[in-house]
């Protein structure tokens, strides 16, 4: 078995992303000790700090910021190169020049959650009361104490009304949390291929991933900093687990079937023969090199806990009553992670808080990455969706201030 | 099957069927300005339009995904949903109309859907092709094949309609269920009302679609 290569440790960038954890190339809020974040555990996080980007210009009445919530592996680079890792922007279909979330017509906000590691205070952060990495040491965070952060930032920069709230998957968690909590705040929304709550198959699927990380020896009970060692092959795996979720068998099957890789014939071993493993070692060890294992661990904790009937007796309706938000709900046919019924039972409550929601379903094969790619008739509806919005407020033209 | 509360005629001059078309010109005058209407199969949205440019709150929801997509281009709240399946989710009177425009026919249990649409909303506004209508019975009777028209082109074969019936069809299912008629109106092929004061049968006969408002226990 000579020939056997587990993932290899990329260690060239593993500095570039533990500087990133605590001086991002990207802006900077910081909060001192007068502007604790009150987490949901009950400790109070201070000081802290958020790291965020943004794009385009804040007009004269504050109306036109757009908040992008990033999901579980994101971060601030919604669209410019990744200081990491080279790469464009993640949601670069959606967001840039004459997309449907363009920096000429809305001011964009994409800021680093809690507990991420590219800047915003986390895991991987430095802890000053020990001047060591926080790791586990870390309090446990959640959904809604990630949008306390970015309502504390929308804050700082002045801005009392978002024009919308837009993001997919852990980002559309966060959407939903925004309007539930601060409905006042939010005039639109644009909730993709998410759930009001993390379901059971979903909190498997990382209780999976975690076990995954915990179990490799260089994870040393998530002091691996100190030790200077890292998880990486646990990562990886937590990884490669993670995105079979996030595709369709319809679409792994268009993409790879069962070619193989740079050999006709199989070689009788554990290499990876097929493209399709191939890919998915590419997928483990390119991930490795931009993020920080116990962020991870974090980052799925906050989503399993997420609930947001829980925090109103159980009843949805109760958590969107009598709200004015504007709802875009959007699902995949293919995504088995946040399938369609999820959305649907979203609406549903929405339209018994008699909210004015809009839904659709996008016929795709794509899985649960497709609010990702290039789908059109998915981009097409976020752009009317918005644009219509935008007319509302009196934006686009459509009215209002110039 | 008596109309005696059936109230007077709203006005439906041809010159208003400009940029609006005149059944929905008929419906929006039946919903009370200020009220909550949810319209069951908006289609393309027109109607609902229609009804936001006159201070309605309007929702919709819509089968397809071309109808979906163009009703949030318009700015409008649409669902996509199946009314067959869906309205069973709506909470009671959370509307004040419910309107169902010529998608009785497309649904698999319309008796089931019009009890749900008078429990979801304090009135429901039904409208539907008949298929009491002189030339439909003229092409079954003297042409043998089931009838198309301009408005149902589809054959039999690949119709999305699968439940007709015709005006006289749908006032005793009205009848059965206990649902009061507080007006009703037959259109003829030009979409002009037939006049109120004909008996049922010239309604059925030349009413190429009828348009109903209907409300809860008529009584019988």
């Amino acid at each position: 078995m000579s020939n056997v290569r587990p993932i290899s440790s990329p260690q060239t960038q593993s500095d570039d992303r533990a500087h990133e954890a605590d001086h991002p190339s990207s802006l900077l809020a910081k909060f001192g000790m007068d502007q604790p974040l009150k987490l949901d555990c009950g400790i109070d996080l201070a000081p802290f700090q958020i790291a965020y980007q943004t794009y385009g210009e804040l007009n004269a009445d504050r109306s036109n910021a757009i908040l992008v919530c990033h999901a579980l592996t994101g971060d601030q680079h919604v669209n410019n190169t990744h200081p990491v890792t080279g790469k464009p922007g993640w949601w670069d279909t959606m967001v840039g020049a004459g997309k449907p979330i363009d920096p000429e017509k809305y001011f964009i906000i994409c800021s680093n959650v809690i507990g991420g590691c590219m800047g915003s205070t986390g895991p991987a952060s430095l802890n000053p009361a020990t001047g060591k990495v926080w790791g586990l040491d870390f309090p446990i965070i959640t959904i809604p104490d990630m949008v306390r952060a970015q309502a504390m930032l929308i804050d700082r920069l002045g801005i009392a009304t978002l024009f919308c709230v837009v993001g997919g998957s852990m980002g559309g968690m966060q959407v939903l949390q925004w309007t539930a909590a601060y409905p006042d705040r939010v005039f639109s929304t644009l909730a993709i291929a998410c759930s009001t709550r993390h379901s059971a198959q979903n909190i498997a699927f990382h209780e999976l991933g975690r076990q995954a990380v915990m179990a490799d020896p260089d994870w040393r009970g998530g002091r691996y900093v100190d030790e200077d060692t890292h998880p990486h092959r646990g990562l990886a795996v937590a990884r490669m687990a993670a995105h079979i979720t996030y595709l369709s068998d319809a679409a792994l099957h268009r993409k790879f079937g069962r070619r193989m890789q740079d050999r006709e014939l199989p070689t009788f071993s554990f290499d990876a023969d097929f493209q399709v493993e191939s890919y998915l070692r590419y997928q483990g060890s390119s991930f490795v090199e931009r993020f920080d294992a116990n962020s991870y661990l974090y980052l799925t904790r906050a989503m399993d806990y997420f609930d947001i009937a829980g925090d109103h007796d159980g009843v949805l309706a109760k958590a969107f009553a009598g709200i004015k938000t504007r709802f875009c709900v959007v699902s995949f046919t293919s995504d088995w992670l946040f399938p369609t019924s999820e959305s649907r039972a979203l609406v549903h409550a929405l339209n018994a808080s008699s909210a004015r929601v809009s839904f659709a379903e996008i016929e795709t094969d794509r899985g649960h990455d497709a609010f990702l790619l290039d789908v059109p008739e998915f981009l097409e509806i976020s752009r009317a969706f918005l644009q219509a919005a935008g007319k509302a407020r009196g934006l686009n033209g459509g009215g209002g201030q110039s | 099957m008596s109309m005696q509360q059936t109230l007077p005629l709203p006005g439906v001059a041809p010159e208003r069927t400009g940029s609006y078309r005149t059944d929905h010109l008929l419906v929006a005058d039946m919903v009370r300005p200020g009220s909550r209407v949810l319209d069951v199969g908006c289609g393309d949205g027109e109607l609902l339009q229609l009804l936001e440019s006159r201070g309605i709150d309007g929702r919709g929801i819509e089968l397809s995904r071309e109808g979906v997509n163009g009703c949030v281009a318009k700015g409008l709240a649409v669902v996509q949903g199946d009314a067959d399946t869906d309205l069973v989710n709506y909470p009671d009177d959370a509307f004040d109309y419910v309107i169902l425009s010529q998608t009785l026919q497309a649904t698999r249990q319309p008796k089931v859907v019009l009890e749900n649409l008078l429990r979801i909303g304090q009135r429901a506004i039904v409208s539907f092709p008949n298929f009491g209508f002189w030339k439909m019975r003229l092409q079954l009777l003297i042409g043998g094949h089931m009838p198309r028209t301009e408005n149902l082109p589809a054959s039999w074969y690949d119709t999305s309609n699968i439940h007709f019936c015709t005006i006289k069809d749908f006032v005793q299912l009205c009848d059965e269920i206990n649902v009061k008629m507080e007006r009703a109106v037959a259109l003829d092929l030009y979409g002009r009302p037939v006049p109120l004061n004909l008996p049922w049968w010239v309604w059925n006969m030349f009413g190429e679609q009828g348009v109903f408002l209907l409300s809860r226990g008529g009584g019988k």
